[in-house]
């Protein structure tokens, strides 16, 4: 990534270059926000209606998010599932092994605070979010696929808004309505320097 | 009743794991004489069906010795269970088989009804006889479908997966969870059936055997499913009898043996229905087994709803159930007939609202612990479907 970074850069310094550097977010983000592959790290029960969402009814093919056991092919990691102290290096393991970019999707209550097993248990991890940046959380015990479906959207949302430079941040008009989400933050009233919303 | 002190309280998070660590590496107990390789399999693998960890020794392709390595989903659920009262352990319950939620709500309610004496009026029990049987349903559309997954034949699994979705819609309609029921309650269920359930559930019933038997035509008589299935992973009827399998593992292996039939409980008695045995104790016929029980299941599900008539609508509660239930001191052992095999729950009540200690039985557990004895001799290939085919539910094994 270093490379890109240092791209963006010059681009960004270079009168003009701004234009060329939105064109080339535009596609990546684009491109990235369509095919957001999922690592499914399903460990419990969420892992059930995480395997639900790719099948009939709901199958999230459609929104190019298909799921792949080899974590360098992919862009989400999904965690679904309790997250034992036992099974938590091996879930940071495989977080290192994907290829940046790279975005972490809390599935359940088990990976957001440890849900039912907060109390009284010893060996359970108290949310996935303890060791890895977490961008969206669901919600729910298990949550409904339809759960898994908004979030995917409201991640390509947050991708959307990225950029390849690390400094610079995009604001873009949503596929979602969604008042009063901190993502899109100020942008309806007045939008940054260097948006091409 | 409860003591301010006694309840659980928000105990401070334990330290951190150090989750810069390795994982620890576990070397297989005997090593062979030989050149043999040590391949490490999970524990996140599509293959191992759940947070499994397979320490493989290899000579060349052909499986030395297989080690399960489980533990990777210890949550604690019976010394959680320490803390509840009995109510509330019935959500953790659905978190040990998250396939087959509703046996373990149901060996749980039953060893809390022994204990206390409740007696649970008919009508619940044909209930409970019901959900189970759909549950048994789609607990073994997972195993089916995934079976067919392991040798290539993934469109197995969408065809089985919808015949799941359609009982878990049932499930829907029936509790509102898709998943975690909680529906079997200490002394009977928690809702009566809503308005045109039974009629939902009579053409799902009247539908089941017809997909069944397309899916044995095209999976089970399928060229390849059969060359990768039949004559793999072999187990014994003497073997399935001293290793503990119980469930279609051990029937596969032609030991007919079934707690619906040899240890009757609740209203099974009443039903008329038959038990599939295999005879090879193979791969395949551990996998044809479900299938002809989920047949099978329909039938008893066919008579449950016409028996359910009978009795008035709402009698779904025990009378006099008590809001805490403070069972006398003493010990109470029930098992039920899981999916995966005899699930049982041993209960030590010390007079008190809480258990004193709950001890789950596991049948996932207890077949995983024949995979170093039937993998041996075969692929590393052959291994993922013999791993699918001992059906273990890690949530179960690991508790």
């Amino acid at each position: 990534m270093a490379g890109v970074d240092d791209l963006a850069k010059a681009l960004e310094s270079t009168p003009g270059g701004g234009v060329i550097l939105t064109s080339i977010d535009a596609i990546a983000d684009w491109a990235r926000g369509y095919s957001l592959w999922m690592m499914p790290m399903g460990t419990a029960c969420c892992a059930m209606e995480l395997i639900a969402a790719s099948f009939s009814k709901f199958d999230f093919d459609r929104h190019g998010s298909i799921p792949r056991p080899d974590p360098r092919h992919t862009d989400v990691m999904v965690v679904a599932g309790t997250i034992t102290h036992k099974m938590a290096p091996a879930v940071k393991r495989l977080w290192a092994q994907m290829p940046d970019p790279k975005w972490c999707i809390a599935m359940g209550n088990c990976a957001v605070s440890g849900g039912i097993f907060y109390y009284d248990t010893y060996s359970v991890v108290r949310g996935v979010d303890e060791f890895l940046p977490v961008d969206i959380y669901i919600a729910g015990c298990p949550p409904r696929p339809e759960s898994l479906q908004d979030a995917i959207l409201r991640l390509r949302e947050k991708v959307r808004a990225e950029s390849i430079s690390p400094s610079r941040v995009r604001a873009v008009e949503g596929v979602l309505p969604l008042p009063g989400d901190p993502l899109r933050g100020e942008t309806d009233d007045a939008a940054p320097e260097g948006s091409d919303a | 009743m409860i003591e301010p002190q006694d309840t659980p309280t928000d105990q401070a998070a334990p330290v951190a794991p150090d989750l810069d660590c390795a994982p620890d590496v576990v070397m297989p107990e005997v090593i062979h004489e030989g050149d043999t390789t040590i391949v490490n399999i999970g524990p996140s693998h599509p293959s191992t069906h759940g947070v499994c960890r397979v320490i493989v020794e290899l000579d060349g392709e052909i499986v030395k010795h297989a080690e399960p390595v489980i533990g990777h989903l210890h949550r604690g659920i019976e010394k959680m269970a320490e803390n509840r009262t009995y109510l509330q352990v019935v959500p953790l319950t659905d978190r040990l088989d998250y396939v087959g939620s509703m046996y373990a709500n149901w060996a749980y309610c039953r060893a809390v009804e022994r204990l206390a004496g409740i007696r649970v009026p008919e009508r619940a029990e044909y209930i409970r006889v019901i959900v189970c049987e759909l549950q048994r349903i789609a607990s073994h559309m997972m195993a089916i479908g995934p079976a067919g997954a392991d040798t290539g034949a993934t469109s197995a699994f969408m065809y089985t997966f919808w015949q799941r979705e359609l009982v878990v819609d049932l499930f829907e309609s029936l509790c509102g969870a898709r998943l975690t029921y909680n529906y079997v309650r200490p002394g009977g269920v928690s809702f009566d059936l809503p308005d045109g359930w039974i009629e939902k559930c009579r053409e799902f019933v009247a539908q089941h055997p017809a997909a069944m038997l397309e899916i044995d035509r095209f999976l089970f008589g399928n060229v390849i499913f059969r060359a990768r299935t039949k004559g793999i992973g072999v187990l014994d009827a003497d073997d399935a009898v001293s290793w503990g399998a119980s469930g279609p593992v051990a029937r596969g292996s032609g030991v007919d043996w079934d707690l619906r039939r040899d240890d009757p409980y609740s209203v099974y008695p009443r039903f008329d229905f038959s038990i599939p045995v295999g005879s090879n104790g193979d791969v395949y016929d551990r996998t044809r087994v479900r299938l002809w029980e989920a047949i099978e299941s329909c039938r008893i599900i066919s008579q449950a709803l016409d028996g359910l008539a009978e009795f008035e609508p709402g009698t779904i509660k025990a009378d006099g159930m008590p809001r805490l239930l403070a069972p006398r001191p003493g010990d109470a052992y029930d098992h039920i007939e899981s999916a995966r095999g005899s699930l049982g729950v041993y209960l030590v009540s010390d007079g008190s609202v809480r258990p004193y200690r709950m001890k789950v039985r596991s049948p996932a557990f207890s077949n995983l612990a024949l995979l170093p004895l039937v993998s041996e001799g075969y692929t590393l290939s052959d291994l993922v479907v013999i791993l699918g085919s001992l059906d273990p539910v890690f949530g179960e094994v690991d508790r």
